[in-house]
């Protein structure tokens, strides 16, 4: 590069062609403004140029380099092809992994500038919230993802192999019924280990055979004596029960399962689990990824490394990624999280460095101490999205986005106005969108509950049911076909409302033989 | 910092699964191509094409909430909302599914995708295969003829490659430096500038050099006989990649729309069947009632006729069309009649007569198709007369002729008898109501 400063050697390219030095150039001057103004903290980066073809591919894959084979990905890659050529859906500019290295897709159509804002986007502003929020440093092994998404194409490939490939489809359309349940949610003791993860997978078919599995044990004492009590007790704690991961559940206790059924489903919910975090942080993400690109693109303007003419393009771009419809308008599609989050960056980062009396009111911890961004950096290492908007969220911003709070009960003939952006409604405001990003709440609230041993091995699960919010009876039907068909036995859902204790709706499946277990 | 250029990766990683996910919604995916092909042209047939099947065969579920219950939602853009306002609920959102619903919500209820025109086809086609006609026809799959062999630097001159040529004479005026015609224009127009400027020495010295690059464009021609080349031909045997497909149709009275509609459906299924195993493939739709009539594919089709019924005049302008354009030795023929079975009493020998000594050596194939009116059964116990045609054409496969033979009475019918006729290794000429 020539060491000129000003004039047009200064740019980091010219109109809209690019080539790898280009991409090298506009890297590096992301980086040091990334690093020096920003401060962040990011795994090295890898930057993978791919057409667009191979963007559909990663698409069908949930955006993983590797995956095992299934059809349901086929069938995703079917729809988004559809969309694609007949112009329905754009593609996405690029795709980030959280792997270390950090690997950014980017689109080979892109243009320069489109480059620049992606690399700034992702290879940075991602990249940085992969590395340092709480719960994807807690919740994946960036380290080893990529490793263990190999062995486990690998391992599913060679079950195919062996068992046939209807045998593995048929257990892994099971497993995906049961993926949103296979995660575990409360924190665990120790930080996952990918690597030893296919290690242990390994020694686990080793010593199989010598498993011994105490629960079933034939001789159960009478029913309502201390002892049985006592055994009742004995198995719960074995069983690990009441226990949230059901596919986990199903890994250990699973009476019929073979040991590769079993590696199966453990593979399945490392997967799950692997994107448990993402499920929880999207508004912070793409709110930090955003706010990242813009101001490091603002910055590169200033230092006359891109020209006025692109950073118009930038700004067009920019615009519309966090172009937020009304809720009666018809591209609503609820909240985008890249307008929320950029708009909740933008706002904190004006909080800490220009605040109003309102502001200080309301956030005495940071308003006007200054540093905005080392107060971002906190803020994207601390929360997730529900604690992070009842935190965050300002006054001013909900008048801004203009929110309002509806009740919607089905026993009532009309939604009601719960609460609307004023002096009255901003605390309720916040709760009520803070618990619509509550993990929690989106997700039903499944337990395993117990098994009847003493009598026909049925499985029973609980759904605590809040605010009468009651399973889609048809799916819930199938799902409990495949729960029923890995456990081998009889199988119940109950919905009991959390309030009152009192059982809403049961469900039933009882196993199909041969279908999977032996 | 790595830059991995991906793009050169070998493309179809998702192959596997779509092959996967093809075989999981097979049934559906193959009715919805079978229906599809209604609403298509026959030419159209060859393409790939979009279809939708019912969502329930390739659902995945989980574990998810119906809606209903107790909800709420936060929402931007509040215009003249105040809080304790009551709105009615939208139409059709009203405790149902809402919109954050995920994307492969139970909402949609059907799921469209995009099929390559091979998987189409092998969907379409699949367990089928041509009539086993080898002992009769397979001397004259391949007929001798001359294919291109490169260039050479002598021939005759009808065979002169011209743009081979002038792009050796091209390269040869380059590499020798010949003048361009500009050069000159461009020099003497310097010339004539520095006379007038009255530069004498300069205009000579011009002058010069315009007359040594004249003898110079002199010695090097523009076209060269070294430059000169010529097409070269081989003799090569060269399979027959061409077929013909012959529709005769009955169009008297008699014939409805529904049974010219059955008929439509044999043809393309028979068009696209031929144009899976040759590479051109003509079609010849003959219509006739008492005359016959070469018409284009609409005309076929759609547009009404009256008048009695003489099958042979179609025979007859079959065999016209194979003198003057398709003759056997070059082109595989293949023919299908439909009809509903009449014809004139009279004409029945002079039919068979053409169909034994013309048509059917000529042909690869005769399929007669016997369209009925739907639910056209007469009452139970009652066996219906057999059609005149029918008669005729089960007599001459008592002589031996190859003839298939099937009766149509609904759309649903038209595949199985159209799969009974090529099934691999079905008995093709077998007859059966």
């Amino acid at each position: 590069m020539s060491t000129v400063i000003n004039g047009v050697d200064n740019l980091l390219f010219t109109g809209a062609e690019w080539d790898f030095d280009t991409v090298r150039r506009i890297h590096d001057a992301c980086e040091e403004i990334a690093r020096k103004e920003l401060g962040l903290d990011t795994y090295p980066n890898r930057i993978e140029v791919i057409s667009a073809e191979q963007m559909l591919d990663a698409y069908a894959a949930n955006g993983m380099p590797v995956l095992y084979k299934h059809w349901s990905f086929g069938k995703r890659f079917a729809r988004h092809e559809g969309l694609y050529r007949k112009g329905f859906q754009g593609l996405a500019y690029e795709i980030v992994i959280n792997s270390s290295p950090c690997i950014s897709y980017i689109m080979e159509e892109n243009t320069a500038l489109m480059q620049t804002l992606v690399i700034a986007h992702a290879a940075f502003g991602h990249n940085h919230f992969f590395k340092n929020n709480t719960l994807f440093r807690q919740w994946t092994d960036a380290h080893g993802i990529l490793d263990y998404l190999e062995f486990a194409r690998g391992y599913v490939a060679e079950c195919e192999d062996r068992y046939g490939a209807p045998a593995v489809e048929r257990m892994l359309d099971a497993a995906h019924a049961l993926q949103s349940h296979g995660i575990f949610r409360s924190p665990r003791r120790r930080a996952p280990d990918l690597a030893s993860e296919e290690k242990r997978a390994r020694e686990r078919r080793a010593h199989e055979a010598a498993i011994y599995n105490d629960v079933w044990r034939t001789t159960i004492p009478a029913a309502g004596t201390p002892a049985r009590r006592a055994e009742e007790e004995r198995r719960r704690a074995l069983l690990e029960l009441p226990q949230e991961n059901i596919l986990y559940f199903l890994e250990k206790s699973a009476p019929r399962l073979a040991s590769w059924q079993r590696e199966i489903l453990r593979i399945v919910r490392q997967v799950s689990q692997y994107f448990y975090p993402q499920m929880q942080t999207k508004v912070m993400n793409e709110g930090c990824a955003t706010y990242v690109h813009y101001r490091i693109l603002t910055r590169l303007h200033q230092q006359g490394r891109i020209t006025d003419g692109h950073y118009l393009e930038f700004l067009q771009s920019h615009t519309n990624v966090v172009f937020q419809p009304n809720y009666d308008d018809q591209r609503y599609s609820g909240f985008n999280p890249y307008a929320l989050g950029f708009a909740m960056m933008n706002d904190i980062h004006r909080i800490a460095e220009t605040p109003t009396a309102e502001d200080r009111e309301w956030f005495t911890d940071f308003a006007g101490k200054g540093d905005g961004m080392g107060i971002l950096r906190e803020g994207w290492a601390a929360f997730r999205d529900e604690s992070f908007i009842s935190q965050f969220l300002s006054p001013r911003l909900m008048r801004e986005l203009r929110l309002f709070h509806l009740a919607d009960d089905e026993d009532e003939d009309a939604m009601r106005v719960a609460a609307i952006h004023d002096e009255r409604g901003y605390r309720r405001l916040r709760r009520a969108l803070a618990r619509q990003y509550d993990i929690g709440r989106m997700d039903p609230d499944i337990h395993v509950m117990d098994v009847d041993l003493a009598g026909d091995r049925r499985l029973i699960l609980h759904h605590r049911v809040l605010e009468r919010q009651l399973l889609h009876a048809e799916e819930a039907k199938a799902v409990l076909q495949h729960l029923a068909d890995l456990w081998g036995y009889d199988v119940v859902l109950k919905e009991i409302d959390a309030t009152e204790d009192r059982i809403l709706k049961e469900h039933h499946a009882a196993a199909r033989p041969g279908i999977v277990g032996g | 910092m790595h830059i991995v250029d991906r793009r050169r990766n070998p493309g179809g990683k998702s192959l596997a699964n779509r092959q996967r996910f093809l075989r999981r919604a097979k049934e559906q995916i193959q009715d919805a191509v079978r229906d599809s092909i209604s609403g298509r042209g026959m030419k159209d047939m060859e393409r790939g094409g979009e279809v939708s099947i019912p969502a329930s065969g390739v659902k995945e579920p989980g574990l998810r909430r119906s809606g209903g219950g107790n909800r709420e939602h936060v929402l931007p853009g509040n215009k003249e909302y105040a809080e304790g306002d009551r709105i009615p609920r939208p139409r059709g959102g009203g405790g149902g599914s809402g919109s954050e619903g995920s994307d492969q919500g139970s909402g949609e209820d059907e799921f469209r995708f995009a099929l390559t025109q091979e998987e189409f086809l092998d969907l379409f086609l699949e367990d089928l295969e041509l009539p086993d006609l080898a002992k009769k026809r397979m001397v004259v799959g391949e007929v001798s003829g001359f294919r291109r062999a490169g260039y050479s630097s002598s021939g005759s001159p009808a065979n002169l490659a011209l743009s081979r040529t002038m792009r050796n004479a091209m390269s040869r005026r380059i590499a020798l430096k010949r003048p361009k015609p500009e050069a000159f224009d461009a020099l003497e127009e310097q010339a004539r500038q520095a006379e007038e400027a009255g530069a004498v020495e300069r205009a000579e010295a011009l002058r010069v050099e315009i007359a040594r690059l004249r003898t110079r464009t002199l010695r090097i021609p523009y076209i060269d006989p070294l430059d000169v080349r010529y097409r070269q031909f081989a003799p090569a045997p060269r399979p027959i990649a061409q077929a013909v497909m012959f529709c005769l149709m009955d169009v008297s009275g008699s014939m409805t729309e529904g049974m010219k509609d059955l008929a439509k459906r044999f043809y393309l299924l028979l068009y696209v069947f031929l144009k899976r195993r040759y590479k051109h493939v003509e079609v010849v739709f003959i219509r006739h009632t008492h005359e016959a009539k070469e018409v284009d594919e609409d005309t076929f089709f759609r547009s009404p006729e009256t008048g009695g019924t003489v099958v042979s005049t179609a025979l007859v302008e079959m065999r016209r069309v194979l003198k003057a354009r398709f003759s056997p030795e070059d082109w595989n023929i293949y023919a299908a009649q439909a009809s509903d079975g009449d014809n004139t009493a009279s004409d029945n020998d002079k039919t068979a007569g053409l169909l034994a000594s013309d048509i059917l050596p000529a042909c690869q194939y005769y399929a007669y198709l016997e369209v009925g009116r739907e639910g056209d059964h007469g009452p139970i116990g009652f066996i219906p007369r057999e059609t005149d045609l029918w008669r005729l054409y089960t007599s001459l496969r008592g002589d031996g002729l190859a003839i298939a033979m099937r009766k149509v009475r609904h759309r649903k019918d038209i595949y199985p008898v159209f799969r009974d006729l090529f099934r691999k290794g079905g008995a093709n000429a077998a007859a059966s109501p």
